[in-house]
């Protein structure tokens, strides 16, 4: 039993709870790269230091900058009037709550029969580029494909037109 | 070392607060903050399973987080631009004043 776990999981469970519960949407932004950090974090426990570094660089170098942006570009970091929380807030947090006791009681009650750790694992940046290149060539062409197709079209989606302007 | 199921019970935790999230707030930006938090979440529970696994060194689960954290990032392009856009248009990101889909 590890005992870095613990602060690690809090640490990742507060600043997701913070980015949904703060009032400023600014604060959740920043709250959300505390939980991106503290997801890292178990990563690099779980000897996945790639997923865990590549987690750091893509989400808190980029996604948490992009949605930092888009914070500013909507002025949406001033709290609206008539409260944060959407009129159906009630079956929505009931929602989330019954997915979450499902899921929990499904772990709790299979936890005797899940696999016990393997002793240590090498999961080097060159074995991982191997398979990359290799058994998994397929894959990384469409992913790059699909962020290709995704750049351009978040930038003609978000481009801005003038009325009248062809 | 800690077992497989305190990170799976994590993992359920931060989906369900994602989903929490994405439910209850009124922001469109805050609605893809739950997404992305649950994105994660699922991204935990597949690196966890790979590091538990019987066949680790084979990397599948490894591959999926990697190929998962990509998908989820052109996926974070994609939904803030189309907020953006929206924006633009209706002046609002209140997702409950958003209630037609003509322009």
């Amino acid at each position: 039993m590890s005992f870095v776990f613990y602060p690690i999981a809090a640490l990742a469970v507060a600043g997701g709870l913070a980015a949904v519960l703060l009032k400023n949407t600014v604060h959740c932004a920043l709250a959300l790269t505390v939980a991106f950090a503290g997801l890292a974090l178990l990563f690099l426990q779980l000897d996945a230091q790639f997923a865990g570094f590549a987690q750091i660089l893509v989400y808190i170098g980029a996604v948490a900058i992009l949605v930092v942006f888009a914070i500013l570009l909507t002025r949406g970091s001033e709290t609206p009037r008539d409260g944060v929380y959407s009129r159906h807030w009630t079956s929505g947090l009931a929602i989330a709550a019954g997915v979450f006791a499902v899921l929990g009681l499904a772990v709790l009650q299979s936890a005797q029969v899940l696999p016990h750790e393997t002793g240590t694992i090498k999961a080097t940046v060159m074995q991982i580029g191997n398979a990359l290149v290799a058994r998994y060539v397929l894959a990384l062409e469409i992913v790059a494909a699909l962020l290709t197709t995704a750049t351009i079209g978040a930038v003609i989606v978000a481009t801005h037109e003038k009325d009248g302007a062809e | 070392m800690t077992p497989l199921s305190s990170y799976l019970l994590v993992a359920a935790l931060l989906f369900a607060v994602g989903l929490a999230g994405s439910l209850t707030r009124r922001n469109a930006i805050l609605v893809l903050i739950g997404i992305e938090l649950m994105l994660n979440a699922a991204n935990l529970n597949l690196i966890a399973f790979w590091r538990y696994g019987p066949h680790p060194e084979a990397l599948t689960g490894m591959m999926f987080a990697i190929f998962s954290i990509a998908v989820a990032a052109a996926e974070a392009a994609v939904g803030l631009g189309l907020v953006i856009h929206v924006h633009r248009h209706a002046h609002t990101t209140d997702l409950d004043a958003m209630n037609r889909m003509k322009g």
